[in-house]
């Protein structure tokens, strides 16, 4: 295979294991409004104790599960720092992440790196079995997660718990009136994001073959990157599935940016910098270019002459541009 | 029944900004009272609502619904007897939820929400039906988001929405006064028809004397925290705007200085 298709293949792979993570961090900051910084934390915590249960013997499917309900504690942290003691959304969610920095450490027995070398995983269990590469098989593991994930969100958004979740979201004050404990549906909302990270994190742990405490660095940019990304280029759709279905797809888009501007000689390390320009940008433009169209439009005269003019005699508009002519 | 017994409520305390908004407040509405309530601005009107909504706790006193001390239960559990309807359209509904949702999400006030289906079909059919009350073609909308809605057909919605599943209490905080007086009229004439034709028990506030004259049975005044006038059956019928005034003046002691009361008489 050519370097470039091995490149792109790599990418797209990669886009759909942190896709995953994509549709948690959509649950908060998209249905709940909150932009949650747990992210960065979780996604770690996801990978690193998936790969220390691995290595010490668990099962790769009940590990990565491990990894998942991880992180499903972690955002029950940030949910109860938040609703039971009232602390604003965003610093509860920076607390945790700090927190989480020198938990995942001790989960690693205090390394910062965890590597699974030939240990068995999800991804080189499907790649023994069926002959195909790594990544072909963190490929179509990551297909068969985001499809299972994309059903299920698109499930449970549709029941009275997901509803009362998404109205939590949109007017709050609406809902409590309406008989809803608001606490419980952010709590419910944060743990199940973040829940979503953790495996993310699990997952991609497993097709790097080790856990890093740096590997969750700058998710939560990435994820709004990808929700931003997703939505420029399917702005239209309306089904809730094919929205969460666009944030992965975001999170491809992104990878293969982030790839081949790495072919082109840009260091791994600058793309902290890209990915917040990108979402700076997809964030900024859209308001400039009101502005500016706003300004552009702008004009002294006045536009539906023709229409006053064309208007019965008495107008007074037709009067005070004739007296203006 | 619901039954208010000396409660009060002071915001900030200890503050240069203490305010008691409520002071010693007691009333008790019987089933099927339809209650208009006025005041000059700050009088507690909305304070009195909240408080019975339980949208933050009182200082003392008891409140409670058909015999049950609701008193220390918040917001989201008193929501099972009552239905609200605020000032602002925006605040009654999910903007960024289709019109069936909304309803949907008010059929289930106050009951258990599971992991069943939100709407389901037979559903449809009883929003349909409540919405083509309103007269305003929504039934035809059912999937339209709230947000491209009017302000008035938003307040007719809210409507539908707090009388949907039958309250014990509804409660109107000036749910007209953010509108045209046209489209304050139509809600108005659906708040009746809904309030009086289902029997409902209701506290309106209004400050608009002529309406809160000829709405309903009871009609009660509000200053400094207190109710000072509360009268029903045929002495609110023979009620006129000039009563109200002289009977403001002489509870209060000051003189009618609500610029909406005197240009709405
Ligand atoms: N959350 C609050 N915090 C502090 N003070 C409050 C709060 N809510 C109400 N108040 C004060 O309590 C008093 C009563 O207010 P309230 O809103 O009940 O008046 P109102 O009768 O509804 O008046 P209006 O006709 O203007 O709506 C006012 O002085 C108000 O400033
Ligand atoms: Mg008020």
């Amino acid at each position: 295979m050519s370097g470039l298709l091995l490149v792109t293949q790599g990418a797209i792979s990669q886009g759909v294991l942190w896709g995953i993570m994509v549709l948690g961090v959509y649950i908060t900051y998209k249905l709940l409004d909150i932009p949650d910084l747990t992210a960065d934390g979780s996604f770690t915590l996801g990978g690193c104790v998936c790969t220390v249960a691995i290595l010490s013997g668990v099962n790769p499917v009940l590990a990565t599960i491990m990894g998942l309900f991880a992180g499903l504690l972690a955002g029950a942290v940030t949910g109860i720092l938040h609703t039971v003691f009232e602390i604003p959304a965003i610093l509860a969610g920076i607390l945790t992440q700090i927190g989480l920095w020198s938990v995942n450490l001790r989960i690693m027995g205090g390394k910062s790196n965890n590597p699974l070398l030939q240990t068995e995983s999800m991804i080189s269990f499907v790649s023994e079995n069926t002959g195909v590469s790594q990544s072909q098989a963190a490929l179509i593991v990551g297909i068969i997660l985001v499809v299972i994930v994309i059903a299920a969100l698109y499930w449970f958004f549709g029941t009275e718990v997901g509803a009362a979740l998404r109205a939590t979201g949109d007017n709050a004050d609406m809902i409590r009136a309406l008989g809803v404990n608001i606490n419980n549906t952010k709590l419910i909302a944060l743990s199940l994001s973040n829940g979503l990270i953790g495996l993310s994190g699990a997952m991609v742990a497993q097709m790097q073959k080790y856990a890093d405490i740096n590997m969750g660095r700058g998710a939560i940019v990435i994820g709004l990157a990808a929700i931003v990304i997703g939505e420029v280029l399917m702005n239209r759709v309306k089904n809730f599935g094919f929205k969460l279905f666009s944030a992965v797809v975001g999170a491809m888009i992104y990878f293969l940016i982030r790839a081949y501007a790495i072919q082109l000689g840009l260091n791994v390390n600058d793309m902290q910098l890209i990915s917040a320009l990108l979402v700076a940008a997809a964030l900024a433009i859209p308001v400039a270019m009101r502005k500016w169209r706003e300004k552009a439009a702008y004009t002294e005269d006045d536009l539906y002459a023709s229409e006053h003019a064309a208007s019965s005699e008495g107008d007074k508009h037709a009067d005070r541009d004739k007296g203006r002519a | 029944m619901i039954e208010i017994k000396n409660v009060s409520k002071t915001f900030n305390k200890g503050t240069v900004n203490e305010k008691r908004a409520l002071d010693n407040l007691n009333l008790t509405i019987n089933d099927g009272d339809f209650i208009t309530v006025i005041g000059g601005n700050g009088a507690g009107k909305s304070t009195m609502l909240n408080a019975i909504a339980g949208v933050f706790p009182v200082d003392c006193g008891k409140i409670e619904i058909d015999g049950v001390n609701v008193t220390r239960d918040p917001e989201f559990k008193r929501a099972k007897y009552i239905g609200r309807v605020f000032q602002d359209p925006m605040k009654g509904t999910a903007a960024g939820m289709q019109i069936e949702e909304n309803l949907s999400l008010a059929y289930r006030r106050g009951k258990r929400r599971g992991l069943g289906w939100q709407i389901k079909a037979e559903e449809r059919e009883i929003y349909k039906k409540e919405l083509s009350r309103l007269g305003l073609g929504l039934e035809e909308r059912l999937t339209d988001r709230v947000g491209l809605l009017s302000g008035g057909q938003r307040q007719a919605v809210t409507l539908l929405m707090a009388t949907l599943k039958r309250p014990q209490l509804l409660l109107l905080d000036e749910h007209t006064a953010a509108l045209d007086p046209a489209t304050a009229a139509t809600v108005l004439r659906l708040t009746r028809e809904i309030v009086e034709g289902e029997k409902l028990t209701a506290l309106m506030v209004t400050h608009n004397m002529k309406d809160a004259i000829a709405i309903g049975n009871r009609l009660i005044m509000m200053d400094r925290g207190s109710i000072i006038y509360n009268v029903s059956g045929d002495e609110k019928e023979r009620l006129t705007v000039e009563d109200l005034l002289h009977k403001f003046e002489e509870a209060s002691g000051t003189e009618f200085s609500n610029d909406r009361m005197i240009l709405s008489r």
